[in-house]
């Protein structure tokens, strides 16, 4: 059964059924899918979540489907991972990370938006889906939209990182590259979905689509035992999962299944592509398209069509937002993977770096509890790095080599053995061609 | 100056079906004006009373969003394409 009632406009309230729309025919604003939650609350509990799979779609009831043919069933319920050392070093107490970099099948939260946008686009009866791309919507629905028998058209910005080019063609997608930036990119998607009636997913099954990233929040919650995050950070691009973040948790708390109250939205972009976080600090609310130029590609969207809602949402949530320079956003990839062992890509960085500022700020207190959503993985964006990478030693397979490059290090190469002059943290350097020292391991003290 | 507009579907049926026209103009103002004169439905729909671009409306100037250039100022020359888009981006 479904909980489903129609499409709602977000500015002017007008309302239309179920159908392939990208927005309101009266002043154009953005839709939002509505529920019957008077008759959720009574078929639905927390119980029969927790004894479902474990994947986003535990939540069906609440993402906007008819049916029961789910495309992507094993997309979502990604780790919930208590970060004591990045909380040390950030100097909060209590700090989570939602960790979509390990999201199923293409590390990242596009898999679920795809996952319901496909879903959809199979109930409407389309044959061809694609979308307008920064990368990482283009690898999910590259991978999804061929495993279930969709033709498949991809349209990306031409100078797009080589990871996520070749994490689209793998699949067998026709994939179009544009000269032009994002935000041309998303125009011409426009004027396609337009034109051939295919199922764009960030165009006319947008609405649709976006509920998928409900289904971090839900997640979040559940994860911390059905409560509501006090703080959550993640990063912007066209605004959209911080809006549905927000939706979510808003949904929780009508079934009650968290407690009533306010969880605090904190925003991030990049320096070089800020217009949401701009309109928040600026207070105007106005979101004015920049000219995006970061390496964080997969937020460049200059012109973000959520902007206006996620501003809001941040403000009447009494949040804030901050952005971070390309420095700043490889430093934020650095310390989440020396603290935490996680690998995020760019955007990562940027929520990790924003969220250092909005600590030291004293927007976000350190005694309460923060989550981080981290949305993509590092291994698509390994360009970004590389100029700043880690440098290492090149030896001769001999152990004597490995030893003497060792020897600055407070690793205990050897175990001490009784009676020798070597402590557990000096290597002895022999002479070439000497046989190395004999230090069995039933020996070790 | 005629400047070549193109509307998108959603606006349609405003226009009676049509795709684009040729308007003549100075400005990106102009050619509003002469859009809404043409076409009255449109009135209202793109701009609001004082003159201000609609928040959910893009309006490019050949590629370039006129935000970024002069607004309903932008000059706008002969053979200039003019493309309305409603807002919606993804990522």
């Amino acid at each position: 059964m479904s909980y489903v009632k129609g499409l709602k406009c977000r500015e002017c309230g007008t309302e239309f059924p179920i159908e392939p729309r990208a927005i309101c025919d009266e002043c154009f604003g953005p839709l939002e899918v509505t529920y019957d939650y008077d008759s959720l609350r009574r078929a639905l509990d927390t119980g029969t979540i927790a004894s479902r799979a474990r994947s986003m779609w535990r939540y069906r009831e609440l993402l906007p489907i008819d049916g029961s043919d789910i495309l992507g069933r094993e997309v979502g319920f990604t780790p919930l991972v208590r970060a004591t050392r990045l909380a040390e070093r950030l100097g909060l107490d209590e700090l989570y990370l939602k960790n979509d970099a390990v999201n199923f099948p293409t590390l990242s939260f596009k898999d679920r938006v795809v996952s319901v946008a496909l879903t959809k686009a199979r109930e409407f009866g389309m044959t061809t889906v694609g979308c307008a791309s920064t990368g990482n919507l283009a690898n999910a629905v590259a991978a999804q939209g061929v495993r279930h028998g969709f033709d498949t058209c991809v349209l990306v910005p031409h100078d797009l990182e080589a990871a996520k080019i070749l994490g689209t063609t793998v699949y067998g997608a026709r994939l179009i590259a544009v000269r032009g930036d994002y935000d041309q990119v998303n125009r011409l998607c426009s004027q396609i979905a337009d034109r051939y009636g295919w199922g764009i997913v960030n165009v006319n099954l947008r609405a649709f689509y976006g509920e998928g990233s409900k289904t971090v929040g839900y997640e979040i919650a559940e994860q911390l035992g059905w409560r509501r995050p006090a703080h959550l950070v993640c990063c912007m691009a066209g605004g959209s999962l911080l809006t549905k973040l927000g939706k979510a948790l808003e949904e929780l708390t009508r079934l009650g299944w968290i407690e009533e109250g306010r969880t605090r939205l904190y925003g991030a972009q990049a320096a070089g592509c800020n217009p949401i976080t701009t309109a928040v600090k600026d207070g105007s609310g106005e979101v004015r398209p920049v000219k995006a130029r970061t390496i964080a590609r997969s937020l460049a969207i200059g012109n973000p069509a959520d902007g206006y809602d996620a501003a809001r949402a941040i403000r009447d949530s009494d949040g804030w937002a901050e952005d971070a320079t390309d420095d700043q956003i490889v430093e934020g990839i650095r310390l989440l993977a020396e603290t935490e062992g996680i690998f995020a890509e760019t955007a990562g960085g940027v929520t990790v770096a924003a969220a250092r500022k909005l600590i030291d700020q004293g927007r976000i207190p350190r005694h309460e509890p923060v989550v981080l959503v981290i949305t993509g993985n590092g291994l698509k964006t390994t360009d970004a790095l590389v100029a700043t990478a880690a440098t290492y030693p090149v030896i001769e397979p001999r152990l004597e080599a490995f030893e003497s490059c060792v020897s600055d290090r407070a690793v205990p190469a050897a175990a001490p053995v009784a009676g020798d002059a070597l402590s557990s943290t000096t290597v002895s350097h022999h002479h070439p061609g000497a046989p190395p020292p004999r230090r069995p391991f039933h020996r070790a003290g | 100056m005629p400047v070549q507009v193109r509307i998108p579907s959603v606006l349609r049926r405003q226009t009676g079906g049509d795709e684009s026209v040729q308007l003549e103009g100075r400005t990106l103002g102009d050619v509003l004006d002469g859009l809404e004169t043409r076409y009255e439905g449109l009135r209202g729909k793109l701009r609001g009373p004082r003159g201000e671009l609609r928040r959910f409306v893009n309006i490019y100037v050949n590629d370039n969003d006129v935000r970024l250039l002069a607004g309903s100022t932008t000059p706008v020359s002969d053979g200039d394409e003019v493309t309305i888009i409603p807002a919606v981006a993804g990522g």
